[in-house]
């Protein structure tokens, strides 16, 4: 048992990820409406992001901003399987071409591309969704790190990556639905997603998904790789000289963020109903690393808070200023950079977690107290931790 | 017996919306002046009680209805969409002033949509869900539209779109205010082949749907109907800036006419790379489907003096209806507001609606769907208009010749156009 808790990123992390758990499964959904609890999956869908970027630019020191390539290769493969789901024969007898997505019909394309093929199948989709982002972040990660690209460097390419995308997409709109994205998806396997019922469904998946991720995520950290990880972040060249090919270590956390992004961008398009190029961009890139940095780059969970809050704020603010609110959130982000540097998490390890600290030792044995500060250092203050060796 | 009370208030109300119309717009005239007279409107709202005017939940009460504005006020589409979000609000407010809705006066919510399409989905969803708006009046683009025409189709709300676009589609959810592509692409060419005798055609436009099908649409036209030749026909990127190798392959191949779908920003160095490179109006004719008096204000009508555009509106239109309103909205917004194609037909929003509302004699969506087709407007600023049985408005082509203080003199009016979102042989 002690084992398995300690897997997992320790006692205090897993009671911390109960409470998270608590709060989306239970408090959202008891207390919002469907509209603000299909808002609130929507956020989700970027916390999936977020938990990657904690990963990868926390923990590994590898900054992206181009995480928005691989949320938009999960979410455009999700949503090319949804499309020709509705793109139905009978659905469009109306166009020139029955049997194809609209906007192929629109672009004088008389027949389904090749490399739409495998999304007439769902497996070959999830399958897809997991391993072309996987795949992609490995040929980014082989040609940047083998070759010792890294920090600034690494995150200008990933973001013209990001750019370039966007361009291609735009630019083939004859496959890929350019700027107005692939719009009105309806069924999966013939079960409508459009309803209240099918959005409640999806809330929940996406919960769960996302749980799973940041178990995930913190069974890596705490594994020994997690460990090299950090010592990489901070004395790269020490853990080079110790033997370890460093450019592997930084693929796979790359490979793992980009993982986590398709997966959020796969329910993104369930839960929203469409996909588009906005999301591939450099602007949203820019925004997912924002809410990595607001939640507090060294705290998995809190990458979850940050992306909901920020989202929160977005959409109320401009429900209530329509003209402003775009100011209020530019201050918003200066000033959590400026006065809270470790983000949301590093305020609550310094006011909040103390208290719970001295309620729970309170509660336990002093013999039982001391054992669980042997086999677990000092909780992590957000400071970058010297490694010694 | 209440199917026949129901028809002969139908009776009453259309003769008092339609044929007796000159009441607002002498209205429109006291409201520029400022005097602020309330005129009776058509019937009160004793005559219609709630629950037989609002059987689905809308947000309709005994003597207000609420309706959505859903715009880009941030973000790089606001400098277009500001305009439509004026001239709804300058409707609606009129509309109050003689009265409302069914006697009901008209509360509005606005959301931004920030030129992102998720962003107008959600929007749309919240106007529907939360709000139970009676109407929207919004989007702009092509693609906030696809973005939220599923939310209105399966919330069933109704949609006042007012832009110019590119057809092949029609919605029992949405009212297109501005042209499809046949309105604003056939009889312009019509005229410049005659007018120039041309045969040779160079197609550009921004590379997204909109221009695209304008252009299959306008090269159909030229080959099998002006017996003409596309001898060019290329595309760039939204926000493209750099129009220099375009420019020298027109002067390389000197087509008879340059029929260009340039959108945005891109508009203002398309024009000034114009002017710079030498081209002149006299050597070089110009047709522009996408420029209206908007546009005009950033480009700088000395750039664009003599050049063409082919809509159904320009702020130059001699009638009164247009002379009434371009005071009213100079009165409201400003005398420095210019008025464009996209502008003025988001004005007809509100009132189409009004229309279709007191006919129909509910604010019911599906009753005011109904009763859409064939509403007409005879006060509209652009003449007269009607609402098709496919949600379009018939409306006339006009192509103005743009002047250096940025107005545009009409030179060709055609007759009033059928839309057809779906036109044979154009596919």
């Amino acid at each position: 048992m002690q084992n398995w808790i300690s897997a997992f990123g320790g006692r205090q992390r897993l009671l911390q990820l109960a409470a998270l758990a608590v709060v989306l499964l239970v408090v959202l959904p008891l207390t919002l409406d469907i509209f603000r609890l299909n808002l609130i999956g929507k956020y989700l869908t970027y916390a999936f992001v977020a938990i990657g970027l904690v990963l990868c630019w926390g923990y590994g020191g590898v900054l992206s901003l181009g995480q928005g390539i691989f949320f938009g290769l999960g979410g455009y493969c999700m949503a090319m399987f949804l499309k020709l789901e509705a793109s139905s024969p009978e659905n469009t007898a109306i166009q020139s071409t029955p049997g194809i997505p609209d906007f192929m019909d629109w672009n004088q394309i008389t027949e389904l591309p090749i490399f739409w093929m495998p999304f007439h199948s769902l497996t070959l989709t999830v399958l897809l969704i997991l391993t072309v982002p996987a795949l992609f972040a490995f040929v980014i990660g082989v040609a940047m790190f083998k070759r010792r690209v890294g920090g600034v460097y690494f995150a200008i390419i990933t973001q013209a990556i990001a750019s370039i995308a966007t361009i291609l997409i735009i630019g083939q709109q004859g496959y890929t639905g350019g700027i107005n994205g692939i719009t009105d998806l309806r069924t999966l396997l013939g079960w409508d997603i459009r309803p209240d019922s099918a959005k409640y469904i999806l809330y929940f998946l996406c919960c769960v998904l996302l749980i799973l991720c940041l178990l995930i995520g913190q069974f890596v950290l705490s594994s020994r790789y997690g460990k090299l990880l950090i010592a990489m972040r901070d004395q790269e060249d020490r853990v080079r000289f110790s033997g370890y090919d460093v450019a592997n270590i930084k693929i796979f956390v790359f490979a793992l963020a980009g993982i986590f992004s398709a997966i959020g961008g796969a329910m993104f398009a369930l839960q929203v109903g469409f996909m588009s190029p906005t999301f591939v961009g450099t602007v949203v890139s820019i925004e997912m690393v924002i809410f990595c940095a607001v939640g507090g780059r060294l705290s998995l969970i809190g990458a979850v808070y940050g992306a909901l809050l920020v989202n929160l704020a977005k959409s109320l603010l401009s429900e209530s200023f329509p003209q402003l609110w775009i100011i209020f959130m530019g201050a918003l982000f200066i000033g959590v950079v400026l006065l809270f540097p470790r983000g949301l998490a590093g305020l609550y390890e310094d006011f909040v977690q103390p208290h719970i600290d001295r309620f729970l030792a309170s509660r336990r044995k002093p013999a039982l107290v001391k054992h669980e500060q042997a086999a677990e250092p000092a909780p992590t203050s957000g400071k970058p931790q010297e490694v010694t060796s | 017996m209440l199917a026949s009370y129901i028809q002969i208030k139908e009776k009453h109300l259309m003769h008092d919306s339609t044929r007796k119309t000159p009441a607002w717009k002498r209205h429109l005239l006291a409201v520029a002046l400022g005097a602020g007279l309330g005129f009776a409107g058509a019937a009160g709202a004793a005559d219609h009680p709630t629950d037989k005017v609002n059987t689905t939940g809308l947000a309709v009460s005994d003597d207000t209805v609420k309706v959505g504005i859903l715009h880009s006020v941030t973000g790089t589409m606001a400098i277009s969409e500001t305009g439509s979000v004026e001239a709804e609000k300058l409707a609606i407010e009129q509309i109050n002033a003689m009265g409302g809705v069914l006697g009901r006066q008209i509360e509005v919510i606005q959301e931004d949509g920030a030129s992102d399409w998720p962003t107008f989905a959600e929007k749309s969803r919240k106007l529907l869900t939360q709000d139970k708006v009676a109407a929207v009046f919004g989007c702009w683009t092509s693609a906030s539209r696809k973005a939220v025409l599923p939310v209105f189709e399966k919330e069933n709300g109704i949609l006042y779109y007012p832009t110019f676009y590119e057809g092949l589609e029609q919605s029992k959810n949405v009212i297109y205010t501005g042209q499809e592509a046949t309105q604003q692409n056939l009889a312009g060419l019509d005229w410049i082949a005659k007018e120039k005798d041309a045969k040779t055609y160079y197609l550009v436009g921004s590379d997204y749907i909109w221009p695209r099908t304008s252009n299959k649409i306008a090269r159909k036209h030229i080959e099998n109907v002006l017996g003409g030749e596309v001898i060019g026909e290329e595309y760039y990127p939204l926000g493209n800036t750099n129009f220099g190798s375009l420019i020298n392959k027109i002067r390389l191949k000197k087509p008879d006419v340059v029929y260009a779908s340039i959108v945005g920003g891109s508009n203002v160095a398309w024009w000034k790379q114009l002017k710079a490179a030498g081209i002149t109006p006299e050597r070089q004719t110009i047709v522009t489907i996408s420029v209206t008096e908007d546009e005009v204000l950033g480009i700088g009508g000395e750039n664009i003096a003599g050049y063409y555009s082919s809509m159904k509106y320009f702020q130059s239109l001699e009638n009164e209806n247009n002379q009434a309103f371009v005071k009213a909205f100079k009165a409201r917004w400003g005398e420095d507001s210019v008025i464009g194609d996209v502008t003025q037909a988001a004005y007809l929003g509100p009132w189409l609606w009004k229309a279709a509302v007191e006919k129909a004699g509910s604010f019911d969506v599906d009753a005011v769907a109904a009763a859409s087709a064939d509403i007409e407007l005879e006060t509209a600023p652009e003449g007269y208009v009607k609402v098709h049985e496919n949600h379009h408005l018939w409306s006339k082509l006009r192509m103005g010749q743009w002047k250096a203080d940025g107005q545009a003199e009409v030179v060709y009016e055609s007759e009033l156009i059928e839309p057809n979102p779906f036109p044979e042989g154009y596919q």
